[in-house]
């Protein structure tokens, strides 16, 4: 367990901010990370008095506060209905209902999991994280970044047309996930990818992203999840089972992955040619048949 | 730093350090049934309502739940009794240590949802870990429970 020595609520964005530059000065969310660790923190920073914690939705946009928990996330209707039931997917195999009353999107987010099921989620739609200091930033990039002392305000997620489903394999319930796998289908593929993004989706920066109507991202790799795409637009057209099988195969060969306890490299690549396969298949016409 | 937090409707005003755990602070105010069981925010032992929403007491600082609502199985010993019996009488846990826990958080199902089918009931409670069964006496417990209390049709939409 950490110490603590100062725990300060604080009263405005500028003050979290101006204590979190101080070194020794964590910002605490749903503390369930945090409390893993060991060592001493000066001063944590509550963002509970912030309102934070709601879910506002527009016609373009939801814009999900830091501390809204995971439990808020599984139980949006907007949300819902947007990811076709791919958000509570993500989340409900997450520990219990216990935990995900505290999890916070914030924290999931800004620590950049590699066991994360919210950042392999929130990566496959068309995500922004709201820095305070930093401003805007697609969570495609932020996710590759390190850490630094600025603060996640709020994730906005933009409502581009598309469908999602969600998959993950845990070697038991409530554990770390071996494999978590999101996908889109876009409906629209002029809106499909910033150019300004093209190559920053994959850890291997040489890759070119080419606009597709799929985007997969895939995580505890078991390294944090990153987007791959369907380059080689293999899944033009109507999505046969052919198709999808020699989707999986593609994505297997480029998805980097890595052995741990829970599982090996080898074993995680096969599971990103299974997971790839089956949403591929979903998501070319089979979806709406599983899921009502 | 003092704390103001109604336990179990009563006010209680104390000095607690930044990072006492919420755990540690309703077992000093005599709230025993409130356990650890391991220690990484997986078991559900712990589990207290927080603003009437079940959350892991090992996981959050007392002093964030100050000016809020906290209600431990103490609180709602006549509630927690009445369905602790079904599970007692599957005979469904062998030790019991993980009994708190599991009816503190069955109950806040059926407060969210009074009609749960069989997959709700195993997805709601999949963060209560119970060491000695295999779950299925404690589902019986439930099932037999919600059938008293809301009548047979109620568990009708099992299939």
């Amino acid at each position: 367990m950490i110490t603590i020595r100062n725990y300060i609520k604080a009263t405005s964005l500028e003050q979290a901010w101006q204590l979190n530059q101080q070194r020794g000065s964590r910002i605490v969310g749903g503390m369930l990370w945090l409390k893993m660790g060991t060592g001493n923190v000066q001063t944590a920073i509550d963002l509970s008095d912030l309102s934070l914690d709601r879910i506002e939705e527009t016609e373009e946009e939801f814009r999900i506060g830091c501390m809204v928990s995971l439990r808020q996330l599984e139980q949006h209707p907007g949300l819902a209905v947007y990811t076709g039931g791919a958000m509570k997917e993500a989340l409900r195999h997450i520990v219990g209902v216990q935990f995900r009353n505290l999890a916070t999107v914030g924290g999931s987010i800004f620590g950049r999991y590699g066991f994360s099921d919210v950042l392999t989620m929130f990566l496959v739609m068309d995500s922004y994280v709201e820095l305070y200091a930093g401003g805007i930033v697609p969570l495609r990039e932020f996710s590759q970044r390190g850490y630094d002392r600025d603060v996640l305000v709020r994730m906005i997620v933009k409502k581009e047309p598309a469908r999602f489903v969600y998959s993950s394999v845990r070697n038991a319930r409530t554990d770390f996930p071996v494999l978590t796998c999101g996908a889109a289908c876009l409906e629209n593929q002029e809106t499909a990818y910033p150019e300004d993004q093209e190559g920053a989706c994959l850890e291997n920066q040489n890759a070119v992203c080419l606009t597709g109507r799929y985007r997969f991202s895939i995580g505890a790799r078991p390294g944090k999840a990153i987007l791959t795409e369907d380059q080689e637009r293999i899944l033009t057209g109507e999505v046969t089972e052919e198709k999808a099988a020699a989707f999986g195969r593609f994505a297997a060969g480029r998805v980097p992955t890595g052995s741990n306890l829970r599982g090996s490299a080898e074993y995680r690549s096969h599971l990103v040619e299974v997971l790839c396969t089956r949403a591929a298949i979903k998501l070319g016409g089979q979806q709406n048949a599983d899921q009502y | 730093m003092l704390i103001n937090i109604n336990l179990n409707g009563k006010n209680v005003r104390s000095e607690a350090d930044p990072d006492l755990l919420l755990i540690d602070w309703v077992r000093a105010q005599g709230c025993y049934s409130v356990k650890r069981g391991c220690e990484t925010s997986n078991c559900g032992l712990c589990t207290v309502f927080l603003e009437d929403k079940p959350v892991l007491s090992c996981s959050v600082l007392a002093v964030r739940a100050d000016g809020k609502r906290v209600v431990t199985l103490e609180g709602i010993q006549e509630e927690g009794a009445e369905f602790g019996a079904f599970i007692a009488d599957q005979g469904a846990e062998q030790c019991g240590f993980c009994n708190p826990g599991l009816v503190m958080n069955a109950l806040a199902l059926f407060r969210e949802n009074p009609n749960p089918s069989e997959e709700e009931i195993r997805e709601y409670l999949a963060g209560n870990l119970c060491r000695c069964s295999g779950y299925e006496g404690q589902m019986r417990g439930i099932r037999a429970y919600l059938e008293w209390k809301y009548g047979k049709s109620h568990m009708e939409n099992e299939g």
